[in-house]
């Protein structure tokens, strides 16, 4: 004799199987998109060792990091790079010398001297700065920039590494603060109230006790601000007029290693050794910012954890 | 009378500090602002209907800009269909499954890493990876390929935000009813954060659709005769085109370039303010 249940208990066995197996399957899906980042970052690292290897065994690498002559296209071509390194150093030397100052001072006045409302205006003005595109800041300093640098400085063309890196620490500003300003929200209550109630002022609170106690996220700030501005292509394509050669002073032309790139591949022979040394260049500069950013991440992380108690 | 001047100095020292902390903040206003004004007085001039329904002419000298805001759409919403899935679940992992180890602190180590590589880095990795490796050729898949994987970090880090911020009594109750796990965050927990994640999502690829170094070699190009007709086909792109023009056609036309940028800048910062205010307009509905 059947049970008059079995019918639907099979069904519902039937369905808990598939549902079983098609959660399994969804299952190995979020896995995947969870390993995801892993994936690509290691994705990146192995296509420019791959594509750079080439460079490394005709070029050689001490050669090429070493070299103060980059004329790719003469023959056989030059493949310095430190005219490209110093470009680009000379160029993030400017910018971190506007953004970080400006950067941590308005943290400093939005985070201990505000009130919300101007606390709110503030933010949406830093998220616009953020927002708006590189290759727009670029125009404007080509519109603004290059003609006040040339005339300002009596200099005989405006695109120099100054003007680059002006516009870049303008573009860093809004990283800068934000991380600066969540840094020094991230510090507890009681150690303002503490030092208020031992009677310093706002001032000698924020000096002496709240930015000390913030300044590994701070520096992480300006880790992060240095990352940015190394790695930023546009704008320092368009306004340091990208000469290729070793730089003594910040009002000369000067070519980074983003415009490099930017600027060269569009021309090269697929597979050939140009090719293969500008993915080298994006190699050393993958590894540049990737250990600038590892070194923020690890300084922020150890702030969270001081904090978390 | 030591005392008091000790005082008498810290009030200086505070009154010096407020003004001048104060100045520098309102001189990154004045900044923010004159690029603002600096972009709409320069740009507003261009926007008529034929500047945003005809071709460009005489290498963008003269005509519209069509086919390059059409080109950055087509752009922008590929990359926002391959972006969201992947980045939705690898955030619903991060909040839901992963582990607290080691790998685990790997995966954020990588996706707060995959934010700082430089965007021309990106753009190496698009040309070696999915215009040459996989065969796309110059195209607009392989370009939003490219600004997925850029995109990635943003969309992750929102959806996990979004989603801790979801009560563990909502998922309990689900989960107490019957609910398998997999079937209380589709149902229940991905709606209610549903807000967080599209607007980080928004703001993300706004961001890509400003970008131009990663499709500088993976698609976009300068002159384009018709309207791009499918993946496989190049496309014209706003930020590219204000690129190409300035470093390469003498003569640019100033009015033209200009009106791009803040077809542009209107764009992103319009879909970004929307974005925003919806989830405000959200967060203020539902209260825990």
């Amino acid at each position: 004799m059947t049970t008059p249940s079995t019918p639907s208990s099979g069904r519902r066995l039937g369905r808990t199987t598939t549902r079983r197996a098609a959660e399994a399957v969804v299952r190995a899906i979020i896995y995947l998109c969870g390993w995801m980042a892993i994936i690509i970052l290691g994705a990146i690292a192995v296509f420019l060792m791959w594509n750079s290897l080439r460079a490394v065994q005709e070029a050689g690498l001490v050669t090429m990091l070493t070299g103060t002559a980059w004329y790719p296209t003469s023959s056989p071509g030059k493949f310095g790079m430190l005219p490209l390194i110093l470009g680009s150093l000379f160029v993030t030397g400017v910018a971190l010398a506007v953004c970080v100052p400006v950067g941590v001072a308005a943290a400093v006045f939005i985070s201990e001297f505000s009130g919300r409302l101007v606390k709110e205006v503030m933010k949406s003005i830093i998220e616009f700065m953020a927002a708006v595109p590189s290759v727009v800041y670029g125009l404007i300093g080509v519109a603004v920039l290059i003609p006040f640098v040339r005339q300002f400085f009596g200099l005989d063309t405006g695109m120099t590494a100054l003007t680059g890196g002006i516009v870049l620490g303008i573009m860093s500003i809004p990283t800068v603060i934000s991380i600066s300003e969540d840094a020094l929200h991230a510090v507890p209550a009681e150690l303002r109230q503490g030092s208020a109630a031992l009677g310093n002022t706002r001032w000698q609170t924020t000096f002496k006790v709240t930015i000390p106690a913030a300044s590994s996220g701070i520096f992480a700030a300006v880790m992060l601000g240095l990352g940015r501005a190394i790695g930023e292509t546009m704008a320092v394509l368009m306004l340091t007029g990208n000469a290729a050669v070793m730089p003594t002073s910040i009002f000369e032309s000067v070519r980074t290693m983003t415009g490099t790139i930017a600027a060269e591949m569009g021309e090269v022979v697929q597979g050939g050794l140009h090719y293969s040394v500008l993915f080298a260049v994006g190699l050393v500069l993958f590894t540049i910012t990737f250990a600038i950013n590892l070194a923020a991440d690890l300084v922020l992380e150890r702030q969270r954890k001081r904090w978390r108690r | 009378m030591s005392r008091l001047g000790r005082t008498r100095q810290a009030r200086t020292a505070e009154a010096v500090a407020r003004v001048l902390t104060g100045t520098v903040a309102l001189s990154v206003v004045a900044v923010a602002l004159f690029i603002f004004v600096y972009i709409v007085y320069n740009g507003i001039g261009a926007l008529d209907w034929t500047f945003i329904s005809e071709v460009p002419r005489d290498r963008g000298r003269e005509g519209g800009i069509l086919p390059v805001i059409v080109g950055t759409l087509y752009v922008t919403l590929t990359t926002a269909a391959l972006t969201l899935p992947i980045g939705v679940l690898a955030g619903v992992y991060l909040a839901e499954y992963a582990p607290r180890n080691f790998t685990t602190r790997a995966i954020r180590l990588a996706i707060t890493n995959m934010a700082g590589v430089p965007s021309i880095v990106y753009g190496l990795f698009g040309l070696a990876a999915f215009v040459l490796l996989a065969g796309f050729g110059r195209s607009i898949i392989a370009a939003a390929l490219t600004l997925t994987c850029m995109t990635l970090p943003v969309v992750i880090t929102a959806t996990e935000e979004a989603l801790r911020q979801i009560p563990q009594d909502l998922r309990q109750a689900s989960l107490a009813l019957g609910a398998t796990r997999l079937r209380t965050i589709y149902k229940v927990v991905l709606p209610a954060a549903a807000p967080g994640i599209i607007t980080g999502s928004i703001l993300g690829l706004a961001r890509a659709a400003g970008e131009t170094a990663p499709i500088l070699f993976t698609g976009a190009v300068f002159q384009m005769r018709r309207l791009p007709d499918g993946l496989s086909s190049q496309f014209m792109s706003l930020p590219y085109h204000i690129y190409a023009q300035v470093t390469s056609v003498p003569g640019w036309n100033r009015t033209l370039v200009w009106g791009t940028a803040f077809v542009l800048v209107a764009g992103v910062s319009i879909v970004s303010v929307i974005a925003a205010w919806w989830r405000s307009v959200q967060r203020r509905k539902v209260k825990w």
